[in-house]
């Protein structure tokens, strides 16, 4: 199968050095994406940082120029032409981005990012539901956005928040949540899909069941699954499920928000204004239909289309084809960085259980130095705290190094990593 | 030669000078470096309105240990009023490679906690600086 649909040939998918060959699990679709034309001191661009951001390929960016070239206006109030398409554009994409996780278009809410997502649940249903005596359920495991929302729920309303112990193998065991369930006070509970430190994939399908079964709503953050693998919300059974555009191949400023019909409906708006609403009179409103009742404002209308290509393209690659090639390929990662010596990894040793992303030490090199010495050989890869330094703190380490993958990158991308971190050791004159 | 990492800045890195606790001492601060978790602190020890004695602690990158440690040895013996004085530029030009400017809060870390134990100002570098 070839995945290439591009309408650019950008001459960027030429096999590196050191790569041996296709193996045919490989996707071949670098040349999709323009930015790898792009040569940084003369060195080919070795983007291994997907996990931050994911680079686009031209059928996005195209699909964002012509919806602003030729379609352009605003949404939902228009009678005329431009007016009438834009409507058809957005809605069009919603239909697109629900699909791809077999979700309803009417539970499907645009929302900026995750972050906004997490805190239109934090406000919109926690404000409504959680109280004094209750409690809220995290896991040491989240990124920034899954537990400031909840602290900040959790002190206004005296609730208590708690976190679910990560094991020596950066997993969340399903005893340790059953019982805190065990305790009754639980309302909701939110976990990571793919924990963007360790790469751990938490089982969410037996989470959410017994945290249903608790008489508790999940959520579950979806940011760093729903690039890497298939994710089918009804299997998942999830209450509510956000994910985040830019890291989905398409641009910034959007991101997504699925929720339980029966949920969102008994929830009052979180952003108020125009487009959220039925009517409204000077003594007060009322609300618009799902999914509009959380969509304030004029929305991301050309993220959204740029969105919708992204998962059109994504589709056509399929997304078991899509973990299998990440997973080869973080297999390799994992593999070769072994070799480096004094280098550490955290998170599970198995390909299987992670997705595309390794954090790592190197004994006598910190993180940031790790990083700069990567771009010395034109690779592109993460350092910090990863905006989880709960988690860091347990780790026992103040920052670390991260490598992830996405579609377009090959195991010479790998390769060049490997050797950019050896000649960063010589410089370090490490043993 | 790397550009960054010169043989003396590695030197800095490896076997950072005045690195330790300093007990008693008259003035302490502590910093963090909210792009990357880094810690830094310090504590120094008065006499006659100039710093008698100085010891950094914390960890951090090869850029803000170097900084520290460089700046340092100029510090000891420093009056206190000129210490309040000092600028961004100052510990640039002290650290003698090009930093770029994400790297910059790193290289300014050393001066930055100092200043704020000495000063009671933990602000700067502010704006431009």
């Amino acid at each position: 199968m070839t995945a290439s649909v591009t309408k650019r040939a950008t001459g960027a998918d030429t096999p590196r050095a050191g790569q041996g060959g296709h193996p045919d699990w490989a996707l071949h679709v670098r040349g999709d994406f323009p930015i790898f034309s792009r040569e940084l001191d003369g060195k080919p661009l070795i983007y291994l940082d997907s996990g931050a951001t994911s680079q686009k390929p031209a059928v996005v960016i195209d699909a964002i120029s012509s919806y602003l070239s030729e379609h352009n206006a605003n949404v939902h109030r228009g009678v005329y032409t431009l007016a009438q398409e834009s409507d058809a554009a957005y809605d069009g994409a919603r239909k697109k981005v629900a699909g791809f996780l077999g979700a309803d278009a009417k539970t499907t809410i645009f929302t900026k990012n995750v972050t906004e997502a997490i805190n239109l649940v934090a406000y919109a249903w926690g404000r409504a539901n959680v109280g004094r005596g209750d409690a809220v359920l995290t896991t040491q495991l989240e990124h920034h956005a899954n537990i400031v929302p909840w602290q900040q729920l959790c002190r206004e309303r005296g609730a208590q928040l708690r976190y679910l112990e990560v094991d020596e193998r950066g997993e969340v065991p399903l005893d340790r949540l059953d019982r805190e369930l065990a305790r009754g006070d639980v309302k909701l509970a939110a976990f990571t899909h793919v924990s963007n430190v360790l790469g751990t994939i938490l089982p969410v399908a037996e989470m959410t069941a017994r945290v249903r079964a608790a008489g508790a709503i999940s959520l579950v953050d979806g940011a760093q699954a729903v690039p890497h693998m298939p994710v089918d919300l009804g299997s998942l059974g999830a209450d509510f499920y956000a994910w985040t555009g830019h890291k989905t191949l398409g641009p910034t400023g959007i991101g997504v928000l699925h929720g339980r019909a029966e949920i969102l409906d008994r929830m009052e708006p979180f952003l108020t204004g125009g487009d959220m609403i039925a009517s409204v009179d000077f003594d007060g409103a009322s609300w618009n239909e799902l999914p509009f009742k959380f969509e304030a404002g004029t929305p991301p209308i050309a993220e959204a289309v740029g969105l919708g290509a992204a998962v059109d393209y994504l589709s056509t690659l399929g997304m078991q084809r899509v973990r299998t090639h990440e997973r080869e390929l973080t297999g390799y990662l994992l593999e070769r960085l072994r070799e480096v010596p004094g280098l550490r990894f955290v998170g599970p040793p198995e390909p299987e259980n992670r997705g595309g992303l390794v954090s790592f030490t190197i004994e006598g090199m910190h993180a940031h130095d790790i990083a700069e010495l990567a771009d010395r050989g034109g690779v592109c890869i993460r350092a910090g705290h990863h905006c989880a330094q709960p988690l860091m703190r347990c780790l026992g380490v103040s920052a670390t190094a991260r490598a992830s993958v996405g579609v377009y990158n090959e195991r010479g991308d790998v390769d060049a990593l490997i050797d950019a971190l050896q000649a960063g050791r010589r410089i370090f004159e490490l043993p | 030669m790397d550009d960054l990492y010169r043989d003396y800045i590695l030197d800095h890195y490896k076997r950072p000078r005045n690195f330790g606790e300093l007990d008693p001492h008259d003035m302490e601060a502590l910093e963090h470096n909210p792009l990357c978790g880094d810690e830094l602190g310090v504590h120094i020890r008065v006499k006659d309105g100039r710093i008698e004695d100085l010891r950094f602690h914390g960890h951090g990158c090869a850029i803000s240990q170097a900084s520290a440690s460089i700046a340092s040895e100029e510090l000891v013996g420093m009056p206190l009023d000129r210490v309040a004085e000092l600028d961004a530029d100052w510990a640039i030009e002290l650290l003698g490679i090009p930093v770029s400017a994400t790297r910059r809060k790193c290289a300014l870390l050393g001066l930055k906690v100092v200043k704020g134990a000495v000063t009671g100002d933990n602000s700067w570098p502010v704006g431009s600086e």
